[in-house]
Formats: C-alpha cells, sequence, structure tokens
C-alpha cells in the first residue's frame, strides 16, 4: 500500500521534479519559465561580447505567424536587453497559445536569464490578432568564457486543452 | 508447513503419485516448476516465429529501394511489432522458462516457492500478447512508434491501438515482478543444506541479479506507460509542453527502464554460458568469484548509464562526460568476464558439441557487440552513429549472438536433460553454421551502412545503399529458415517416442546436481533435499 501510495506520488511530482533538475543542472536546455531577478549593480563585462541569436518554431500545424523582429544580436555579460517577437493568430479562431523556450548550448542555459518573457504565461489571442510581445534577458557573468554564442528558441504550443485559469498576461505586449 | 509434511509421511502418502493432470488441465493448472518452465520456452518459441516472420517482412521491403511489399504504414508497425515482441515476448519469457527448470534442480529445491503465482505470472503472457498481436488486425494501425514508444509519437500521435499497447505492457509488467519475486524467494530460501552462496551456479546467481534488476524498473516502466495513457485520455501533460511537461522527460523514464532492461536480457545468459563452458572444457570455470561480483557490478552500473541513450536530447558537457565515462566503466566487468570465459578455455580438453559451439558463437561474437557498443558510448562518435544502422547492429549482435544464442546453446545443453533424448548432433551443427552465417550476412554490413548514413526505421533509402542492403535480407532469410532446423529438433525431442537414450550426466564434464537426476528427471524432484558436498 505505502509502494502504490510513494509511486503515485512519484510518478505525479514527475514534472516538477524534472524541471528543477533540468533548471539546476542546465539539462535539456531549460532555463526555467519563470522571472529572474536582475540586480541592477551587477557588473557589466564588457571585455566579452556574446551573439544571442533568435529563432523559433511552430508546434505541429499551428497556424500562427511568429517570428522574431531581430533575427539576432550582441550582448555583454550583465547587460540586459529587450527583444520583440511578433505573432499573428491566422487560425481562423480565438486561441491561447504557450510559448517554451530553449537554450543551446546546453551549458549557457542556466546563464541566460529572462526578467519578464511572453513565455512565463499562456498568451490568449483574438481572432486574427497580432502583437509584438517582449522578452527582457541578461546573461550572468558566470558564464564560461568559452560561451560565444548562444541561441535561444522559442516554440510555440497550441495550448487551447490546457488553459489556465489565471488572469491574461499582457504586461509589455503590443497589440497591433 | 512441517506438520503437513509429517502427516503425509504417516500417512503412507508419497508425492510419487502426484503425477500431473491428464489433458489440457494440467497446463492451465499446473503448478509444477518444470510444466511452467516448458510453457514459458514454447510460448517464447511460438513468439520467436511470429515476430521472425515480421523481421523477415522488413528485410524483404529492404532488398530494394522503393516499394517492395509493405507501405511506409505498414513498415512502421513491423518494426515495432518485431522489437516488442522479441524483447518481451521472446528473449525474457525463455529466459523465464530456463530458470524456472533449471533454478529448482540447481539448487536441489523441490520446487519454486510461490507455485501458484508462477503459473499466474506465465499465463499473464499468451493473453497480453494476444492483446498485442490483435491490434494487426483491428481497423486502424497498429502501434507504429517504434519498440521505444518516445512520446509524443505514442501520446498526441499514437494510433487508438497505443491503449491496447499500455494495458498489454502493463501485464507484461506484473508478469516479470511476480516472476522476479519468485526467482528471489527461491534462491534466498529453497537452497539445499550445504548449497551456500558461493556454491551456486552461476545461472543461478545471474538470474538471482537480474530478478532484483527486474524488480527494480518493471515498475518503472509501468510507471511510465500509466503516464502516456494519462496524457492520453485524463487530460495530464507529463509528456506534453503544452501544458508544461516535457518530451524529453518520456526519454529519461524510459531509458531508466531501458538499460537496465539489455542486462535483464542478457545477463541470464551469462550464467548459461559460463555453466556450458566448463562442462566442453572439461575444467572448472576460472574466476567464479570474479565472475559473481562481475555479474553484480554490471547490474548496479547499469542503473547509472541510461542518459547515453540520449546524448543529442540537448545534456550539458558535464552530464555527457561522465554518462560517457560510466558506459565505458561497464567493459570492465563485461572484459573480466570474457577473459574468464577464455582462461575457462585455455589448456582445457575441448569438444565441440552443438552447446559448446553456440557458446563460443556467442563468446566471439557478444565481443565484437561489446566493441561496437564501445564505439556507441563514445560522445563524439555518437552523434554521427546514433540513430543510424550501426545501433541496429550493435543491437543485434549483443541480443541475437548474444542473448538469444545463449537461450540455444541452453536449450541443446539442457534439452536431453529435459527430454531424455539426445538430439541429432548432425543436424545441431547444420543448425549453428547456418545460423553463424546468416547472422554475419544479415548484421556486419549494417555497420557499414550506418557509417555511410543510412538511418533506421526507414522502409526505403538511396541507391547507393542496396548492394549491401541486398546481403542483410539474404543473409536474414538464411537465418530465418535455418532455425526451422531447431523447430525440428526441439519437437522431435520433445514428443519422440523412441527409448530415452540420454544418460543422467548427459555430457562427460558436466558438474552440478541437475545431472544427478535421471533423464528425464521424475514429475517431482529433490522432495528430500540432497546433501551438497
Amino acid at each position: 500500500m505505502c509502494g502504490v501510495f510513494f509511486m503515485f506520488v512519484f510518478c505525479y511530482m514527475m514534472v516538477p521534479l524534472f524541471n528543477i533538475m533540468c533548471k539546476q543542472f542546465g539539462l535539456n536546455g531549460k532555463s526555467g519559465a519563470s522571472a529572474s531577478v536582475f540586480d541592477p549593480h551587477m557588473q557589466v563585462d564588457y571585455s566579452r561580447t556574446i551573439k544571442v541569436t533568435f529563432t523559433t518554431t511552430l508546434h505541429g500545424a499551428l497556424k500562427f505567424k511568429f517570428i522574431p523582429l531581430q533575427r539576432h544580436l550582441e550582448i555583454h555579460p550583465g547587460e540586459r536587453k529587450l527583444v520583440y517577437f511578433f505573432s499573428e493568430n491566422q487560425t481562423g479562431r480565438e486561441l491561447t497559445v504557450q510559448a517554451v523556450p530553449s537554450i543551446t548550448p546546453s551549458d549557457a542555459a542556466r546563464f541566460l536569464k529572462k526578467t519578464e518573457c511572453f513565455c512565463f504565461t499562456q498568451q490568449y489571442f483574438f481572432k486574427g490578432e497580432k502583437a509584438d510581445m517582449p522578452v527582457y534577458f541578461f546573461i550572468d557573468p558566470g558564464v564560461s568564457r568559452d560561451i560565444k554564442e548562444v541561441t535561444l528558441s522559442y516554440t510555440l504550443f497550441d495550448a487551447s486543452g490546457f488553459v489556465k485559469g489565471q488572469a491574461r498576461y499582457t504586461k509589455g505586449r503590443i497589440d497591433l | 508447513m512441517s506438520n503437513a509434511i509429517a502427516h503425509e509421511h504417516e500417512t503412507g502418502h508419497h508425492d510419487d503419485h502426484h503425477g500431473p493432470e491428464p489433458g489440457i488441465k494440467r497446463w492451465l493448472f499446473t503448478t509444477n516448476h518444470k510444466d511452467i518452465g516448458t510453457l514459458y520456452l514454447f510460448f517464447s518459441l511460438i513468439m520467436f516465429f511470429v515476430s521472425g516472420v515480421m523481421a523477415l517482412m522488413i528485410r524483404a521491403e529492404l532488398f530494394e529501394p522503393g516499394k517492395v511489399l509493405l507501405d511506409p504504414e505498414h513498415f512502421n508497425q513491423m518494426t515495432t511489432m518485431h522489437g516488442l515482441i522479441m524483447v518481451f515476448g521472446v528473449i525474457m519469457p525463455a529466459m523465464a522458462g530456463l530458470a524456472n527448470w533449471l533454478i529448482p534442480m540447481m539448487i536441489g529445491a523441490p520446487d519454486m516457492a510461490l507455485p501458484r503465482l508462477n503459473n499466474w505470472s506465465f499465463w499473464l503472457l499468451p493473453f497480453a500478447f494476444t492483446l498485442l498481436i490483435s491490434t494487426m488486425f483491428t481497423g486502424g494501425p497498429a502501434p507504429d512508434f517504434g519498440w521505444t514508444f518516445y512520446a509524443p509519437l505514442s501520446t498526441i500521435y499514437g494510433p487508438n491501438s497505443t491503449d491496447f499497447f499500455i494495458f498489454s505492457i502493463h501485464m507484461m509488467g506484473a508478469s516479470s515482478i511476480m516472476a522476479a519475486l519468485n526467482i528471489i524467494v527461491t534462491i534466498f530460501n529453497m537452497r539445499a543444506p550445504g548449497m551456500t552462496w558461493m556454491k551456486m551456479p552461476l545461472f543461478v546467481w545471474s538470474w538471482l541479479v537480474t530478478a532484483f534488476l527486474l524488480l527494480a524498473v518493471m515498475p518503472v516502466l509501468a510507471g511510465c506507460v500509466t503516464m502516456m495513457l494519462m496524457d492520453r485520455h485524463f487530460h495530464t501533460s507529463f509528456f506534453n509542453a503544452a501544458g508544461g511537461g516535457d518530451p524529453i522527460l518520456f526519454q529519461h523514464v524510459f531509458w531508466f527502464f531501458g538499460h537496465p532492461e539489455v542486462y535483464i536480457l542478457i545477463l541470464p545468459g551469462f550464467g548459461v554460458i559460463s555453466d556450458i563452458l566448463p562442462t566442453f572444457a572439461r575444467k572448472p570455470l576460472f574466476g567464479y568469484r570474479f565472475m559473481v561480483y562481475a555479474t553484480a557490478l554490471i547490474a548496479i552500473l547499469g542503473f547509472i548509464v541510461w542518459m547515453h541513450h540520449m546524448f543529442t536530447t540537448g545534456a550539458p558537457i558535464a552530464a555527457q562526460l561522465y554518462f560517457m565515462y560510466a558506459t565505458m566503466l561497464i567493459a570492465v566487468p563485461t572484459g573480466i568476464k570474457v577473459f574468464n570465459w577464455v582462461a575457462t578455455l585455455f589448456k582445457g580438453s575441448i569438444t565441440f558439441e552443438t552447446p559448446m559451439l553456440f557458446a563460443l558463437g556467442f563468446l566471439v561474437m557478444f565481443t565484437i557487440g561489446g566493441f561496437s557498443g564501445l564505439m556507441l558510448a563514445l560522445v563524439p562518435s555518437d552523434y554521427q552513429y546514433r540513430d543510424s544502422y550501426f545501433v541496429v547492429a550493435h543491437f543485434h549482435y549483443v541480443l541475437v549472438s548474444g542473448s538469444l544464442f545463449t537461450i540455444i546453446a541452453a536449450v541443446y545443453y539442457w534439452l536431453p536433460k529435459w527430454t531424455g533424448h539426445m538430439y541429432s548432433e548432425t543436424l545441431g551443427r547444420w543448425h549453428f553454421w547456418l545460423s553463424v552465417i546468416g547472422m554475419n550476412l544479415t548484421f556486419l554490413p549494417m555497420h557499414f551502412l550506418g557509417l555511410a548514413g543510412m538511418p533506421r526505421r526507414i522502409p526505403d533509402y538511396p541507391l547507393q545503399y542496396t548492394d549491401f542492403n541486398q546481403l542483410c535480407t539474404v543473409g536474414a532469410f538464411i537465418f530465418g529458415f535455418a532455425q526451422l532446423i531447431f523447430l525440428y529438433i526441439v519437437l522431435k525431442a520433445a514428443w519422440s517416442k523412441a527409448k530415452k537414450t540420454a544418460t543422467d550426466q548427459v555430457w562427460e564434464g558436466a558438474q552440478g546436481l541437475e545431472w544427478t537426476l535421471s533423464s528425464p528427471p521424475p514429475y517431482h524432484t529433490f522432495e528430500t533435499p540432497p546433501v551438497v558436498p
């Protein structure tokens, strides 16, 4: 009985545990789906420049337009930047989507930190709605000196089966 | 229990008249370890041919580029079912059958410790596989996501038959867990007086270790398929990123089961080889203690290397390095085993009966499979080899010339003991040489196909791969038809009415308790524990 209970709880907790492990060890390109705190007194390391490239993928047959407004930028560790991702709902109906980030190389994953991101919550789109969605991020100066390039990739999922009862998060989102 | 035994003796009841029940009831209700062993072995033999036909259909399709026999959907179903049935329906039941027949006779026990559980763990299997195979005859595709059933192929995109597949995996898991429990309890509690741990035959040792592996990982597999079921029908998202889960989590859970599983498939075979080689080399096994420790070490290391199946899923360098070195570390205990087997042969007076031929074939070809495994363990080369035919070549070398050859060797070795009939040595040799030629012709070119870039699990390929694929297909058919000789030999021994000619010891150099019994052994053996010197 105890064993069955343990097995149930273990399976039930599998996803949260896995996410914690991934975040801690930088597995799987995960950098966490929650906000990091930006320390304004952080020393910016001007001696290094890291090129950050943005890519997007639509999951399955999702009819969305989803592109970064700039393909890449150069950033010094410790410096905070803002990028927008344009998206347009072309499905012909209202839809809730969820963007899932992934970072390569995985050794840089836990050093790329986002203070605000449209990926932290689900995003609601009216039929045909267009929006620019923001990401504020910085690279922690603790990142290895071997890291010269980082790719931040977002995959956009149809989350209509999994709508959460949270307030529509539109902070920083520019509706077009 | 001791009361019951005493009572029986007082009233003059002897267990000699407890013969088998007549007719089909004998097999349905049997709690006799020999009957259940026979059932397991025949079940495995039937599944071997069912799954073998699927393999030949796969090879026929790959004889030429373009469509030969199967369209891509059916090709995917064939690769999936071939893998699932060979792993869960052939190798595992065959090893369990050998365990049932041999462990009680080897440790001097009258039967398995939990005979009714034993009956149940066998009879779950035919139902599980009927359920699985029935999906090929229902509307809609059978499972078509590969034997590894990665999410989301098996969750979001899985056909309706996936639920049948999930339930059949649950049943197989329950069967394996009960069989493993039974074996552990038997070995711990029912050894004859004097059968100390370090006197146990290595087959018993390796099954003890295997049983612990089964107990540890079968619940993980059950949990894994249950999570799939939840994702498919109960609106969870363990493996669905849209709802906050992660498909990579599936791979971690699956391979945490999957890697120990490959040792479940091979360790009993190591035990078989460790019993056969000393018999035909007429020398005691070299380094018995080290063989025991190496078996246990392989099992322990097997738990901490699962991510070497997932090098390209985005692991940090440190994790890749760790899993690479840990994987290569397994070569140490495996190397101890191979060297000890070779040392057992050294200066022995060797004869080449069929069990010995298969054991030697295992020794050479399993080592080749081990080396290609080492190549795959290297992260940089794995980036190239992954998901190519090189992987297919590797795991068929360790599973066909590894596990399967040990099972065939075991059957030839103990068949005269089980049935009392000696098989034909000439036919045995034909079977061995055709199997070796067929097997190498099938799987050796696959290494080169993989290195040249042919991906696995595809029904079609570019023109430049044609020659090697045709060799593979010819080899597969030679191998497949050679197994009909094996079928004939087994059936002839099992049903022959001729005079039973096998002696008790059968083989000149055979040592161990099972060879002190008559051939075939009586229905009940060792009701009075033997004395182990």
